[in-house]
């Protein structure tokens, strides 16, 4: 039958081909060439590796394409790259097996490139190469026979030429010629006679018992005891013995140990390396420009000149630059709430939660964008560029002798504007335990929403006892606690909670080069829309529940009237603002939450809070910004506080305990900015964290950890301050 | 140490703009397995392009790229300077 079409897969799906290749090799740009913008971001089931899949059409002819993480062999160290081996090989539960594998091989690093494909040959999946960077390598005077290439891997090999897009139409045509006649590769790696014929003698054996092993798999698990392979053939202690036979007859005869395999597979790439990688014109002479480059941007002066400037800068732009946005972004859901409001005057229950609840909640959510979008502007142009990596080697020692590496840099970093982007961003880190360690502490760092908490209680206790320069002390000491906190944290993380090997810190430094435009809106893009489908998702859910804890059960109107003559009588010359306020502070107190708050009063004695401050730091919870407007209502000043900026700090100072004493002592002051500097009091934050570690499991312990810690924190300033009389 | 005349020594012993070769590997813990794929082999030689300004990690030139390694990770690896 000639069909002008590929070929249906079996189950009349449409077909599936996989992208695969080293890290750097230029797979993702390839797969955005490819799809577009039809892209797909997942999560594959328990683990934090992300599934990227598309569209490629061929013709009318849809094709799925997988982009898979990039990876250096196909023996995984790691979780996520057993996942992206097995997405590979198609054994994930609920995956299929790719109908056709599109290898990315960089042309100028052949040798390593060509070391990953001839594991990626022996898994007997047919195989089109998409040859990338020949125009790099054209550069340097060489140029690759493809021809001689194509015949010796046995597979078909289409040149890329990156930024330009060419190649792409042949590329699609050999996918469609592929799948049409599927070619497999072919080339013996040439390893040793005493081993290939025991692999191949014991790969029947198993495959009699049902055990499905490639010729690779065989030749790791012989020549590697320890070897996960193993595990498979527990069950037949028969095929165990004639693994360790075979196993002691290969020591007798020299052969032994998994470095074989691997330096037998390098011989081979070598050799391939020079038949085909011909000079066709004189080397330009001197120095590459990346090395050039890198004579100052790794540089033990200016290279950390030229870091601090540009970190300055990254943190500028979400500090700084994105604050007009979000102020936008604010005053347009202002805007929504002032016009909504009136129409909904005659239900106050559904006023309240149109208002408080779902538009403060999406508005909460979408605030956070503008950090998002332009932090990951950075880090794709810090990416694409090849600088993330100088910056990782330059940083790496400050960062590595307590257990992270030095790509933690910019996620903490980020951290200290918004940990949502930070967290976000920890995927610059492939090595996952040292991205859950960063992800894990990122939010101790003292973000920009901190700050309006800082300042209303410096401004309060410390300002006028200790003048301007203790004011000025306390703030940064506030933005230090959480980094010297982060420290420790991560020593223990790393020793008793992330379990699993450490691996050595490898980082290859790519070349420098422009970054595709369109990999960097790609990038934004998808970002952005993860974080307001999933996280956002979450976070108004919860903006919804907090608001209802907030506002139910309402007084009854008999007990209203009661606090609104009371107060009347005891402040005739109250306003109707005023009488308003303190009926809010009646209700929030009759709620669930303020109930809640008095009775957890006798846990937060200790740290100096009454209800009042419990109650506020509880309702702070979703976020912890609304702790300032949360303490003005509280302490019945309306929950606009800003409007009137010097009445809440003057509220503070007056307020007492029943018993006449000053609630607030600068221990108190410090001791709540203490416990808001470690606690997780942020959805958002734990929303992200649920999605980027794909587990409720670490969004829970993230919570758990900086609350206790934020607890102990409070308790011992005051305690200490009590110690030593203050 | 020294063994059969020539210096056997580790990363740390090597400075910027050496070219040296990896003579054996003192370990069959599978952490090191990364770093023989990464083309770290038994017989490699590479060149000694830089080392980061804190002391650590160590950039080398091998097989035609740029990779990153810490010294005290690869304590493991004999290797000697190439004349």
């Amino acid at each position: 039958m000639r069909s002008p079409e590929p070929t249906p897969t079996e189950s009349g799906q449409q077909p599936l081909i996989a992208l695969v290749g080293n890290p750097n090799a230029g797979k993702t740009t390839l797969f955005n060439t490819l799809t577009g913008s039809f892209q797909k971001v997942g999560n594959y089931p328990g683990v934090t590796v992300e599934k990227v899949s598309g569209t490629l059409m061929l013709g009318s002819q849809a094709i799925e394409c997988i982009d898979v993480p990039g990876l250096y062999s196909m023996v995984p160290v790691s979780e996520d790259e057993r996942v992206a081996v097995e997405v590979i090989e198609g054994k994930l539960s609920g995956s299929r097996r790719p109908d056709l594998l599109v290898c990315v091989l960089d042309a100028t690093n052949l040798e390593r490139n060509l070391f990953f494909f001839s594991q990626l040959a022996e898994g007997g999946q047919s195989i089109v190469v998409a040859l990338t960077m020949t125009d790099r390598l054209a550069q340097k005077g060489h140029q690759i026979d493809l021809a001689k290439m194509s015949n010796l891997l046995g597979v078909e090999i289409v040149p890329m030429v990156g930024h330009k897009d060419k190649g792409i139409q042949e590329l699609k045509d050999a996918i469609e010629r592929n799948l049409a006649h599927p070619r497999f590769p072919q080339f013996e790696i040439g390893f040793p006679d005493a081993l290939e014929t025991r692999v191949a003698l014991l790969r029947e054996r198993v495959a009699r018992v049902g055990i499905d092993f490639t010729k690779a798999d065989v030749r790791q698990a012989l020549l590697d005891a320890d070897h996960p392979f193993n595990r498979f053939l527990d069950d037949f202690p028969e095929m165990q013995e004639a693994f360790s036979q075979a196993r002691a007859q290969l020591a007798v005869e020299g052969v032994h140990h998994y470095g074989i395999d691997v330096s037998t597979r390098y011989q081979w790439a070598s050799v391939v390396q020079r038949a085909v990688d011909k000079e066709v014109s004189a080397a330009p002479k001197g120095r590459s420009l990346t090395d050039r480059i890198d004579v100052v941007l790794t540089h033990r002066v200016f290279g950390l000149l030229v870091f601090t400037a540009l970190m300055y800068l990254v943190f500028q732009s979400i500090y700084t630059f994105a604050q007009p946005l979000m102020n936008g972004i604010t005053a347009c859901f202002d805007w929504l709430k002032s016009e909504i409001r009136p129409s909904l005057a005659s239900v106050p229950v559904l006023q309240s939660l149109v208002v408080d609840g779902v538009i403060a909640g999406v508005g909460g959510m979408l605030v956070f964008l503008p950090q998002i979008l332009i932090l990951f502007f950075f880090v794709a142009m810090l990416e694409g560029t090849g600088y993330l990596a100088r910056a990782a080697f330059l940083m790496d020692r400050l960062f590595g002798w307590c257990g992270l590496n030095g790509r933690a840099f910019i996620p903490l970093l980020s951290s200290y504007a918004c940990a949502i982007p930070g967290i976000m961003a920890a995927r610059v880190m492939p090595d996952p335990k040292s991205r859950l360690a960063t992800i894990l502490v990122a939010p101790l760092m003292s973000c920009s929403a901190r700050l309006p908490v800082y300042l209303l209680l410096i401004g309060a206790f410390i300002q006028p006892r200790f003048g301007a320069i203790g004011a000025g002390i306390a703030l940064f000491a506030m933005h230090l606690v959480g980094l010297v906190v982060a420290i420790p944290v991560v020593w223990v993380l790393n020793r008793k909670v992330l379990r699993g090997k450490r691996l050595p810190f490898l980082l290859e430094l790519p070349p420098y080069q422009w970054p595709k435009w369109r990999d960097v809106w790609i990038s934004m893009y998808f970002r952005a829309k993860i974080f307001v489908k999933t996280a956002g998702t979450i976070i108004v859910f919860m903006s919804i529940l907090i608001w209802g804890l907030s506002y139910f059960p309402r007084l009854t109107p008999q007990s209203a009237t009661q606090v609104k003559s009371e107060f009347v009588q005891s402040h005739p010359h109250g306003s109707a603002d005023d009488i308003q306020n303190q009926l809010d502070q009646a209700q929030l107190a009759n709620s669930v939450l303020g109930r809640f708050g008095k009775s957890i009063e006798p846990v937060f004695k200790p740290a100096g809070f009454d209800w009042r401050i419990t109650t506020s730091i509880l309702s702070a919870f979703p976020a912890r910004e609304t702790v300032v407007p949360s303490l003005g209502i509280i302490f019945s000043l309306g929950g606009d506080v800003e409007k009137k900026s010097s009445d809440l700090p003057k509220a503070l100072r007056d307020a007492t305990w029943p018993d006449g004493k000053p609630l607030f002592t600068p221990a108190t002051a410090i001791g709540l900015m203490v416990f808001f500097a470690l606690c997780a009091q942020c959805m958002a934050t734990l929303a992200t964290v649920k999605r980027e570690t794909n587990s409720w499991k670490w969004a829970a312990f993230m919570f758990t950890y900086m609350t206790l810690l934020a607890y102990i924190g409070a308790v011992a300033v005051q305690q200490i301050a009590h110690l030593f009389g203050g | 140490m020294v063994l059969g005349g020539t210096v056997a020594m580790s990363f740390a012993g090597l400075k910027k703009g050496m070219l040296a070769k990896v003579t054996r590997i003192n370990s069959s813990s599978h952490e090191l397995d990364r770093l023989q794929e990464m083309g770290l082999t038994v017989g490699t030689t590479f060149k000694v392009v830089k080392v980061a300004p804190f002391g650590d990690p160590v950039e080398i030139d091998l097989r035609g790229y740029r990779l990153c390694l810490r010294k005290r990770e690869t304590e493991e690896f004999e290797v000697e300077p190439v004349a």
